[in-house]
């Protein structure tokens, strides 16, 4: 009985060969296969080893300050008269968002495989910092790469990585932002295969990249499974997360996977509209299956296979592509990915500035205006869970921008 | 065609006791017309097996030279399909050398895998190489390219140790492809006694041979390489000529034979290679 549970529950993947059903896989050149095949062993051998574990479980709790807090949103709750509405405070983790989980496992590992030059890819920065804050910690240097259109637009970040000692990086090919990036990143990776770790930042890429950043990511699950059966005596009825390459999310949904009863939403970038071509970052909602950044998975691309640069307000959503596990999850039916317009964010934003006086990242934002539209139809009895992602002091400027307000 | 052309070009080149001399042209680039004729010059110039570049929008282990000529190739309006028109096109006037179609999985996975096979063999393409499918994706492309006799061939590069090079080998044909330098195209061959050790090494482990790409620039390169590998490629030079002769990125006079230039000159070192 329990067998056969486990045999149908979603938790399994990916894999031996980093396969979630059809999505996933290792499409890299050969150069970079050998160093994936090490990381993977690495990675599964420090999953086993009690030190790894304690010297994680210590940082997060002193230097991030997990458990990250559940707070009950009362005045956004009142307002939208309809569900209770929770959020998952990982916008109150140090380096403001929940990309630290993930940089504080992975640096771990890098220092255990020696490697001694660690290198990102970032869109709105927050990865960026997250990693150059932990190349600090740990005494590496640190290489970061990032769109030139995102340079621009996340300017603060920009600045406290490099006073973390980071050194930034501006890819101009493309429009110059998330995926630009990953491309530049992975470029160096293959030139410096001998001392370089590359610290991808969302749970995309070859395997073992997707399956080892959501595993890291869980921790914001695994914590509100307990606060919440602790505060409400019931699991949630809906968590919302926002999706760029999908970390936060699948962080926040994972352990939740095989309780049916919950009902997990992703909220994509719908940038100017669906219907606009070019002009969102919706790839589950507006794409269609294919092979970069060395997985397969739901990808913004023309009919000759090209893909395209795509748009979001958003920089940390502004990504053609998604996490492979997340490709399954729609196919699958278990996760409702649903496009939020720039509009429907900036309004979100304001609104739980207003209300309840946290200003939420742009891609937070994404989540929120999908809680707001989804409150109202739900039972006061109800709940629902935000994954507030990240905090948006990077986005007043752009925000600004867009109220017509200039800094 | 029955005869497997790869097979037969690299006998010749044996039997003339020199390496194969592969130039590569980056389809599309500057247009369709140019990179025909620089195509269709190839064998003259001294080519003899011929790679061409599928562009696609993010190629991870090109450099900016290769990188560029093919977003100006997309930009024009290149896809796979007018790839493949060339190819077909190039095999009314010459039915011996042997085209190598050489870019990324997903516009082919787009086209369809079977689709793309039937299409590839029909225009006359007699290899493959796909950078980013490893071994490890074998059922992909390569075991159904090796079906419909179409050669897939394999990089392997300063990362691929003893152990590795056995699961590379594995389902590898036409020829091995030696990535000169841990990095993108573009960069320079710093040390030619090291390729010539991994060459022998690789030659140590299989049967077919062993071609030397990555980093070629010049015909001393060529010369160094081509005495002990079976092939010589060479790509970002050329495409770097042809990019200089351009005039606000259309072609000009010079073009096409700016870059045949080259590759006589380069073809030239090969032959004196030995
Ligand atoms: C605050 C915040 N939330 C979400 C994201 C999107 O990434 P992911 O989908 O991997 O969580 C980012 C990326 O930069 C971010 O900074």
């Amino acid at each position: 009985m329990e067998n056969n549970n486990l045999r149908n529950s979603l938790k399994n993947g990916p894999d031996e060969n980093g396969n979630f059903g059809i999505f996933g896989g290792r499409f890299v050149a050969e150069t970079l296969m050998p160093l994936i095949l090490e990381l993977q062993s690495e990675y599964k051998k420090a999953k086993n080893d009690k030190a790894y574990q304690a010297e994680l479980s210590a940082l997060n709790s002193t230097y991030t300050g997990r458990p990250s807090p559940l707070y009950f949103a009362e005045r956004l709750t009142n307002e939208l008269n309809g569900a209770k509405i929770y959020f998952k405070r990982e916008e109150l983790n140090h380096t403001g968002s929940h990309k630290i989980n993930n940089c504080l496992g992975q640096i771990l590992l890098a220092k255990r495989m020696g490697r001694t030059r660690i290198i990102a890819e970032t869109g709105a920065g927050q990865h960026g910092v997250a990693t150059a804050t932990v190349c600090a910690r740990f005494g590496l240097p640190c290489v970061i790469y990032m769109g030139a259109t995102d340079v621009e637009r996340q300017a603060p970040n920009v600045f406290r990585m490099k006073l973390l000692g980071a050194e930034v990086v501006p890819v101009s090919a493309g429009a110059g932002t998330l995926k630009d990036a990953m491309n530049e990143a992975l470029r160096d990776w293959v030139t410096n295969v001998d001392d370089t770790y590359y610290l991808i930042g969302t749970a995309a890429g070859p395997h073992p990249y997707p399956a080892m950043v959501r595993d890291f990511q869980s921790i914001i699950g695994h914590e509100l499974r307990e606060q919440f059966l602790k505060v409400e005596g019931k699991l949630p009825d809906a968590i919302v997360a926002c999706i760029g390459g999908g970390s936060n999310a699948i962080g926040i949904f994972h352990t939740f996977l095989d309780d049916n009863e919950v009902k997990l939403y992703g909220a994509e970038a719908g940038g100017y509209g669906l219907d606009v071509e070019n002009g969102h970052a919706a790839s589950m909602s507006g794409g269609k299956p294919g092979v970069l950044h060395g997985n397969r998975t739901y990808l913004l691309q023309n009919e000759d296979g090209q893909i395209l640069e795509g748009h979001s307000i958003s920089a940390g959503l502004d990504y053609p592509g998604v996490g492979p596990e997340h490709s399954f999850l729609k196919d699958s039916g278990r996760v409702n990915y649903v496009p939020i317009t720039d509009k429907e964010a900036l309004e979100a934003f304001q609104i739980c500035t207003k209300l309840e006086g946290i200003i939420p990242a742009l891609e937070s934002a994404h989540g929120l205006a999908q809680v707001i539209k989804l409150a109202p139809t739900m039972d006061k009895e109800q709940t629902i869970v935000l994954n507030l992602s990240g905090r948006g002091d990077k986005d007043v400027e752009t925000v600004g921008k867009h109220l017509g307000v200039e800094l | 065609m029955s005869e497997n052309r790869i097979k037969k070009a690299f006998e010749k080149c044996k039997h003339e006791n020199r390496a194969a001399f592969m130039p590569f042209v980056s389809a599309g680039y500057p247009d369709i017309k140019t990179s025909q004729a620089i195509m269709d010059g190839f064998p003259q110039a001294g080519a003899d097996i011929i790679e061409v570049g599928m562009p696609f929008s993010d190629p991870m282990a090109d450099g900016p030279i290769v990188e560029a000529a093919g977003h100006v190739a997309l930009k024009n309006g290149q896809t796979l399909q007018k790839t493949l028109n060339m190819v077909a096109s190039f095999r009314q006037k010459d039915s011996e050398t042997p085209i190598i179609l050489m870019g990324y999985y997903n516009p082919i996975y787009i086209f369809g895998v079977d689709n793309f096979l039937d299409e590839a063999k029909k225009a006359g393409v007699d290899g493959l190489i796909v950078v980013d499918l490893p071994s490890e994706e074998d059922g992909e492309l390569c075991l159904p390219a090796l079906k419909a006799n179409i050669d897939f061939i394999r990089l392997t590069t300063p990362t691929t140790n003893d152990e590795r090079l056995k699961t590379v080998l594995k389902n590898s044909s036409g020829f091995i492809y030696y990535v000169s330098i841990t990095g993108i195209t573009g960069s320079k061959i710093t040390n030619y006694d090291k390729v010539e050790k991994a060459v022998k090494r690789i030659k140590s482990q299989t049967e077919l041979p062993v071609c030397v790409g990555f980093g070629i620039k010049t015909a001393d390169d060529a010369k160094a390489i081509g005495k002990h590998a079976d092939g010589v490629v060479i790509a970002s030079v050329l495409i770097k000529a042809l990019g200089d002769s351009l005039e606000n990125e259309k072609a000009t006079k010079q073009s096409v034979n700016s870059v045949l230039e080259i590759v006589r000159s380069l073809a030239k070192g090969v032959r004196q290679a030995r």
